[in-house]
């Protein structure tokens, strides 16, 4: 009787097992394109994760009510397999593993954060599957020759360097003086790096060069030796925690610096929380709803902004625009490579040459995105203290002036 | 290496004041958990986490338009509560077992309340505004946030409300018996399962008041709870258990060491170096105590 049960329902068991493969080992089922993407929904970077997801989702029901994808004469629709990474690495790399060799995707979309992405390119490129990311900037995502890793944004060495540059500008062409506060982590170095190119590049002096642990949230010290070296720009980059310990120790101590540039102001939420004393921050953003870049989906930034924020409540932050242009890459690709053939999609991809509301996007060999400059807006507020970020640098797309150098505390 | 601070003596003052209010705060949070270390011998990994939870309660009052100052007097009664739900749901089964028992226990807490309170209020990092302003001292060469002045006090206040209510108090006294002898005090009428839940819950509300000034004075998240427990627990090594002065001094001797080794190493080694000095001391304190084992020899 009982050896009679465990036959039964080890055969039972099978049939299951292999009904749901056979149902889920596609890329694509019936006229269903599947993505696939692990993202942080519970953990410290659930808030970007969610913000991650909408973007994604955003763009899937806008390309999918808007006549879907065309391959090969037939149309396809977007549909996305999430699971959570609990913001873990380990956790997102086993993940990747499981989307591709039990779901069966064959496409993939990024997780949120450098490090996270890090853990799931290994994979994926193990794999073949080609994978648009649109939350992993780090330098060192594009340097290990990674052959299917494409990222909509631009890299991480790039946030800062323009604030250098701008600083000089404005000292008539000669060299300044920076102090630097950067976090220990993979991403806050890289834009460290790039400070430090722009600063060899420009012939200026750093003199401070401090490195903040992961658990600081006290930058007194390094506000002492700003106030006592007096530097021409302070740069500051530590994620959204270094972003608030900064202005509320800055104000406090009543650091007079003429240039503050930082990471991270609109994931802070700087003017909300901080109001008038984050005003003249300089902050370097992927995207800002005022750049006039169009696409047939969005149409721009400003009709982005509410869109999302009809949907989902709140303003999109950039990490929500650029997710949702990593689906626009991907639609693009589809067409142009006319195949679901993982090498074609791929070479599809590489030759990416578009514009969307985000931004312009072709790939350089290692997969970061070279067409799209950074930009950075200044925190702006008006004397009912109400804040606004206005995009400043670069020119072309400025909608405000830059307020250089920001008016010492002692005249606020 | 840095001697910067050295160069400019302004700066020494500004790393000593700095370190001195930091480090009553500390000493605030190492209070609580020496006094439930002393009287349940329960080591409290969860400390940092009651800390922060207390900050979010002072964050919400803020966010409704309440000045967060008043979150040092709500925070602690909500927190009381909390300190003596987790007595009774966790605590009191591993009060009079192995140390490492409580230890894995609280450990667990931990991770409980990290996860919960970043489910709860979410992974950003938050802050409340006093907008209390700023002192300048010597010719503005000096700057002190009135915040972390008006931290300080309030630490230094609650810590003499505890001492008086420890001497004057029935419960107080009850508290110190069981500190003494726990089986002693119960053959002499003392409920000690009320003393241990009231310790506990005490040292939660120290811990809201502190989780408050921290709100007020730096940022909190839901997962910065752990340098809290790892700078009070060095605390309670260095003054031993049940001395208040002494942990009010090595409260700001920490902190003074941490404004130093900031300035001097650099601030990536500032919590490193408080770590660092962690391993010394017990060190020194082995050493210390081997050589009185061969003195009775």
């Amino acid at each position: 009787m009982k050896i009679k049960k465990i036959i039964i329902s080890f055969i039972s068991a099978a049939i299951i097992l292999l009904s749901t493969s056979v149902v889920s080992f596609a890329k694509v089922v019936g006229d269903k394109i599947i993505l696939g993407a692990a993202i942080s929904l519970t953990g410290k970077y659930s808030s970007n994760g969610v913000h991650t997801q909408n973007g994604y989702n955003m763009a899937v029901d806008r390309i999918n009510s808007m006549g879907g994808v065309k391959v090969g004469g037939k149309t396809y629709k977007f549909d996305i397999i999430y699971y959570d990474d609990e913001s873990n690495p380990k956790r997102a790399a086993q993940l990747a593993e499981r989307l591709i060799s039990q779901d069966g995707v064959e496409f993939m979309l990024g997780p949120y954060s450098s490090g996270l992405t890090k853990a799931i390119a290994p994979v994926t490129e193990k794999y073949g599957v080609p994978m648009v990311e649109a939350n992993g900037a780090s330098r060192s995502l594009f340097t290990k020759g990674y052959k299917y890793l494409f990222a909509v944004l631009a890299p991480a060495n790039l946030y800062l360097d323009v604030a250098i540059d701008l600083a000089v500008e404005k000292n008539n062409g000669k060299p300044v003086t920076v102090a630097m506060a950067f976090e220990q982590d993979a991403f806050s170095q890289d834009v460290r790096l790039g400070v430090l190119d722009a600063i060899k590049r420009t012939g200026s002096k750093k003199v401070i060069d401090d490195k903040l642990p992961k658990e600081l949230n006290d930058m007194a010290a390094t506000l002492v030796k700003v106030k006592q070296m007096k530097p021409d720009v302070l740069v500051v980059s530590g994620h959204t925690k270094g972003a608030l310990t900064a202005i509320r120790q800055i104000s406090e101590m009543k650091v007079d610096v003429p240039m503050l540039a930082m990471t991270h102001c609109d994931a802070a939420k700087l003017s909300k929380q901080h109001g008038k004393n984050s005003q003249y921050a300089l902050c370097a953003s992927q995207w800002h709803k005022t750049l006039t870049y169009k696409d047939n989906f969005f149409k721009d930034g400003m009709t982005y902004d509410a869109d999302f924020t009809k949907e989902f409540g709140y303003a999109p932050p950039y990490q929500a625009a650029e997710s949702s242009a990593a689906l626009l890459v991907f639609k693009d690709a589809f067409e142009r490579a006319n195949s679901f053939d993982q090498k074609k999609v791929r070479d599809a991809l590489a030759a990416t040459n578009m514009q969307t509301f985000y931004g312009n996007i072709k790939f350089a060999e290692g997969g970061q995105n070279v067409d799209k400059p950074m930009v950075l807006f200044q925190v702006m507020c008006d004397d009912g203290g109400k804040c606004e970020n206005k995009v400043v640098a670069p020119t072309k797309w400025a909608s405000a002036k830059l307020i250089h150098p920001i008016p010492s505390w002692s005249k606020r | 290496m840095d001697f910067m601070v050295f160069q400019y003596p302004m700066i020494s003052v500004q790393a000593c004041l700095d370190g001195i209010l930091l480090g009553i705060l500390f000493a605030l949070i190492a209070y609580g958990m020496a006094l439930q270390w002393g009287v349940m011998n329960i080591i409290n990994i969860a400390q940092g986490d009651l800390v922060i939870l207390g900050g979010y309660i002072a964050y919400f009052m803020y966010l409704y338009g309440i000045h967060p100052a008043w979150g040092v007097i709500v925070s602690p009664i909500i927190m009381y509560f909390v300190g003596i739900a987790i007595y009774k749901l966790v605590i009191n089964k591993v009060v009079d077992r192995d140390l490492f028992i409580s230890i894995l226990a609280t450990f667990g807490i931990s991770i409980l309340f990290m996860q919960l309170m970043n489910f709860a209020f979410g992974a950003d990092v938050v802050l409340a505004n006093s907008d209390y302003g700023t002192t300048m001292l010597f010719n503005s060469n000096v700057v002190l946030p009135n915040s972390k002045i008006f931290s300080a006090f309030i630490s230094i206040l609650f810590a003499i409300c505890l001492v008086i209510y420890m001497k004057k108090s029935r419960l107080g006294r009850a508290i110190r018996a069981t500190a003494q002898n726990a089986r002693a005090a119960k053959i002499l009428g003392v409920d000690t399962e009320k003393v241990y839940a009231a310790t506990f819950g005490i040292n939660a509300a120290l811990c809201g008041v502190a989780g408050a000034l921290i709100s007020i004075t730096f940022t909190i998240h839901p997962y910065m709870g752990l340098p809290y427990t790892i700078r009070s627990f060095m605390i309670v090594i260095v003054a031993g258990l049940g001395n208040l002065p002494g942990v009010a001094m090595s409260g700001m001797g920490l902190g003074v060491f941490e404004e130093f080794a900031d300035y001097i190493l650099g601030t990536e080694f500032r919590i490193g170096s408080v770590f660092l000095l962690l391993v010394l001391i017990l060190v020194y304190r082995r050493f210390k105590l081997s050589r009185k084992r061969e003195y009775l020899k």
